[in-house]
């Protein structure tokens, strides 16, 4: 039997960025919240010192736990799922105080206009027949218009340092900080992309090209470029981060607490509407319910799809009558396709691969969505370009030209004098919604506490495998004219398949964002439809998945959201926007 | 002498003392099941040892942090190491995996949370079809146990012999045959079990040298990797190659 504690104004499951910063909201509006973090506290005391590349990229140290929960995954809808059973397949979300806002390298971009409205633009462009029968494209029910303040208030929390991306609509203001150093590597491809008539600008960075204090007082320190950002606590307070930012902010409030070791396991709800949630403390085994007068959602998308089908709310989606929300439109950046890369070797160029930072590298958005005209092209979306300087570490980077053993004495001698003379360019595509890519909870497989694990169904694509060769060429014509000796592009087959490598870190969709309660889980202040005292936040309110990354707009529509909780719990509760019926999907 | 459980402790003989306490100890000594060829065996390998050690013991401080933790077997052992230094050979470059003490950092760590994949989900049901490492029903350590035992069943079969004493072309057409996935291994395909020595070899060689490898940082220095620099503000933006002398996590971290 569970405990029952006295109720709080506000619960929020999880500490990342989504729950934190409706956290750091919440808190200076005087409102009592409790935030549910189910893995430890940290903070940059544990980071100092933490440069051990086998501890945190080979053993995925701050990734979560699987013996206590996984995914199982399988690609049709007649076969039964097996569990995704170690990091070292691919890492697939962060865990403890902060969640994977702690260990992101910090790229930041904003999403498309056409983005939000993709439907509607694409359709209103090229006509309904592009779109492919089994592709589930769909509008957000927000502009970018209505979205761009709160992407800048999101760049000012983590102090942004940054440049006007040429060929993205002019921002309201510049960034708080300027750009981040330029390396020769970056300056190499800025040259070569210059030439070719291409718009390549420095990448915003969260990490910090200067101190910086942000508007809610909080510092975050100078980037020391010392390479160890993804999959790192910051050795120096030098990445935005929730703990150093949105959950310091919630901490100097003492009507906020964070409880640790809190693994939330069902939101409890009567006569439609949430009462709270019931958690166990891990480091007791003792169950809890924690009642509030509102609930969110704020954890990695497959913590809100789960933690929404477990508890029973909302219609959970059906993908044999293309009905129902809870689960729908899953997509993610292919760790096994979009994330490929295409790798330059150059024999007579050396560079310090070895040094550098998450966020520190040159882009261009020659190539996106709106850029490019689909009607001769056999994919929709489009894709970004760019080269980066994250720090190549040692057990990773022995990367060799196509054609060499991956073992022995030629592959030693080759794979240390390439160590600082390869340099790779990355695409990132668009990835849109499917009928059959989607979550629900698994028959067979249960966790720890005897619930069933998330199970996701899904398959790649033409479209997916299409644009990605289509981006590995024009990723080679770079290369070729920054001078690479050999480059090797990676072969996609058509056999090339969703498997237990394809989940990336940028997962989302199960809970999407709509003006649609057939088609969509939430509206644009992230508030569930079927309950209207539940806020769902992160990358699960997607209905697709942009070329860039995604923090930026979870970072902003968490602000949207935050601001839509609080109109909610000051005025007489309700819908804060009325359904439309009426749009297709 | 009953009591004397420090078989370190010379005794006035000057008998190898490390000799009798293991006859005392494990109590073979009184014969029996174990068998004159096994208790042979070990008794000539340890004396072997000593005679080809004896130098080293005398002009060289002895590594106490080498020892097998989770190998039990001698011959698994020496398996391990002819078949990492054949992935990582020693060359003009510098030390092969034996010299960068590979194999002991692969002892180390298939003795710990990792050899027994505490962070990942265990429970069944298991694929059943083209087990990898992180799907296989085996932990990493069985692995490793019924890889290098297979090692030694092929090269008998092909060459009338243990891998450890085969020629390196021999070594490395067994090690071909499993990276193609063309032995037939219970519980994980070979080519997969191949993966994960490959991915543990070039682990020892290039991590802290604190896991046991890498050693005197000689990984790091034969890939010009600085290890653990605080800061690179001041160069980031170097046009021309900065070479550095390494930095390993014991004089980085901080220490009382």
């Amino acid at each position: 039997m569970a405990k029952k504690l006295d109720k709080v104004d506000v619960v929020i499951v999880g500490s990342g960025w989504a729950g934190g910063t409706a956290a750091a909201e919440l808190s200076k509006k005087g409102y009592d919240v409790v935030c549910l973090e189910r893995g430890k506290d940290h903070s940059t005391k544990d980071f100092i010192g933490a440069k051990d590349e086998l501890k945190y990229s080979r053993r995925r140290e701050m990734f979560q736990d699987l013996s206590t929960e996984t995914l199982t995954i399988r690609n049709e809808l007649d076969e039964v799922a097996t569990p995704h059973r170690s990091n070292e397949t691919n890492s697939i979300n962060g865990t403890d105080t902060g969640g994977s806002g702690v260990h992101w390298n910090g790229q930041i971009y904003r999403w498309l206009p056409t983005d939000f409205e993709i439907r509607s633009k694409t359709i209103e462009k090229y006509g309904e027949d592009i779109i492919p029968e089994e592709m589930n494209l769909q509008d957000w029910g927000i502009t970018y218009e209505e979205i761009e303040p709160y992407y800048d208030k999101f760049e000012e929390t983590i102090g942004v340092s940054g440049e006007q991306d040429p060929l993205r609509p002019k921002m309201s203001r510049p960034f708080p900080n300027p750009p981040m150093k330029e390396t020769p590597t970056m300056a190499l491809f800025k040259k070569a992309t210059e030439e070719m008539g291409y718009h390549p600008y420095h990448m915003a960075s969260a990490n910090m090209s200067q101190q910086y204090e942000n508007p809610d007082g909080e510092t975050i320190n100078a980037c020391a470029y010392c390479a160890f950002c993804e999959q790192y606590g910051c050795d120096f307070g030098a990445k935005a981060d929730p703990i150093l930012t949105v959950l310091s902010t919630a901490r100097k409030h003492d009507n906020f607490e964070l409880r640790n070791h809190a693994y939330v396991v069902r939101i409890l709800h009567e006569n439609g509407r949430a009462t709270g949630v019931r958690y166990v403390d891990t480091q007791t085994g003792l169950e809890y319910e924690q009642p509030a007068d509102l609930v969110v959602v704020g954890g990695y998308t497959f913590t809100n799809n789960r933690l929404l089908l477990l508890s029973k709310i909302g219609k959970p989606y059906d993908p044999v009558a293309n009905t129902g929300v809870i689960g729908r439109n899953l997509t993610t950046h292919f760790a096994n396709l979009t994330h490929l890369r295409v790798r330059g070797f150059f024999d007579d160029k050396k560079f310090n691969r070895y040094a550098g930072a998450g966020a520190l590298g040159t882009t261009m958005d020659d190539f996106n969505i709106e850029q490019l005209d689909h009607t001769e092209l056999d994919f929709l979306h489009g894709f970004l370009v760019r080269s980066t300087q994250l720090g190549s570490r040692p057990i990773n980077n022995n990367f060799v030209p196509d054609g060499t053993p991956t073992w022995g004495q030629e592959f030693k001698e080759k794979s240390l004098f390439y160590t600082n003379r390869n340099l790779d360019i990355q695409i990132q595509n668009g990835v849109l919604g499917y009928r059959n890519n989607y979550l629900d909870l698994d028959p067979t497989y249960k966790d720890v506490f005897g619930d069933p694990l998330l199970r996701v169904t899904a398959k790649i694509h033409d479209q997916d495998r299409n644009i990605v060769r289509y981006a590995h060429q024009r990723a080679k014509e770079i290369l070729e004219k920054m001078g690479a000796d050999h480059i090797n592009v990676p072969e996609i087959t058509d056999e090339l398949e969703f498997d237990d490598t394809s989940l990336g870190d940028h997962t989302c969709g199960g809970v999407i964002m709509g003006d649609n309660p057939e088609i969509s889980a939430v509206n644009n202040y992230s508030q569930l439809w079927d309950m209207e005292n539940v806020f769902v936040l992160g990358a699960s309110s997607f209905p697709h998945n942009s070329s860039s990354n995604p923090t930026n707009t979870v970072g902003a529509l968490a602000y949207r959201a935050s601001e839509g909780m609080i109109e909610y719990l000051e005025g007489d509760g309700g819908l804060l926007i009325e359904p439309k019926e009426k749009s297709k999907n | 002498m009953a009591n004397d459980n420090n078989i370190n402790k010379q005794n006035d003989e000057g008998v190898d003392p490390t000799r009798r306490k293991f006859l005392k100890n494990t109590g073979i000594a009184l014969g029996g099941v174990a068998g004159g060829s096994l208790l042979g065996g070990l008794l000539v390998s340890q004396s072997g040892n000593k005679n080809d050690s004896g130098v080293k013991e005398s002009e060289s401080q002895d590594d106490y942090s080498e020892a097998r933790m989770f190998f039990t077997r001698f011959e698994d052992f020496v398996v391990l190491e002819q078949a990492t230094e054949r992935i990582y050979p020693e060359d003009d470059n510098g030390p092969g995996a034996i010299g960068l003490g590979v194999p002991y950092f692969i002892d180390k760590q298939l003795a710990g949370k990792w050899g027994v994949n505490a962070k990942d989900y265990r429970q069944g049901p298991f694929k059943d079809s083209n087990p990898t490492a992180n799907t296989s029903s085996l932990t990493r350590g069985d692995i490793f146990i019924i890889g290098l035992r297979k090692m030694n069943e092929v090269s008998q079969k092909k060459f009338n012999e243990t891998f450890n004493k085969l020629e390196a072309e021999q070594q490395d057409e067994i090690l071909t045959d499993f990276s193609n996935g063309d032995v037939k291994m219970k519980g994980i395909d070979s080519n997969h079990f191949f993966d994960l020595l490959l991915s543990t070899t070039l682990e020892g060689a290039y991590s802290d040298p604190m896991y046991g490898g890498n050693r005197n940082m000689e990984g790091w220095k034969m890939k010009e990797y600085p290890g653990s620099v605080a800061s690179y503000t001041d160069m980031i933006e170097e046009k021309e190659f900065v070479k550095m002398d390494p930095i390993s996590l014991t004089n980085y971290q901080q220490k009382s």
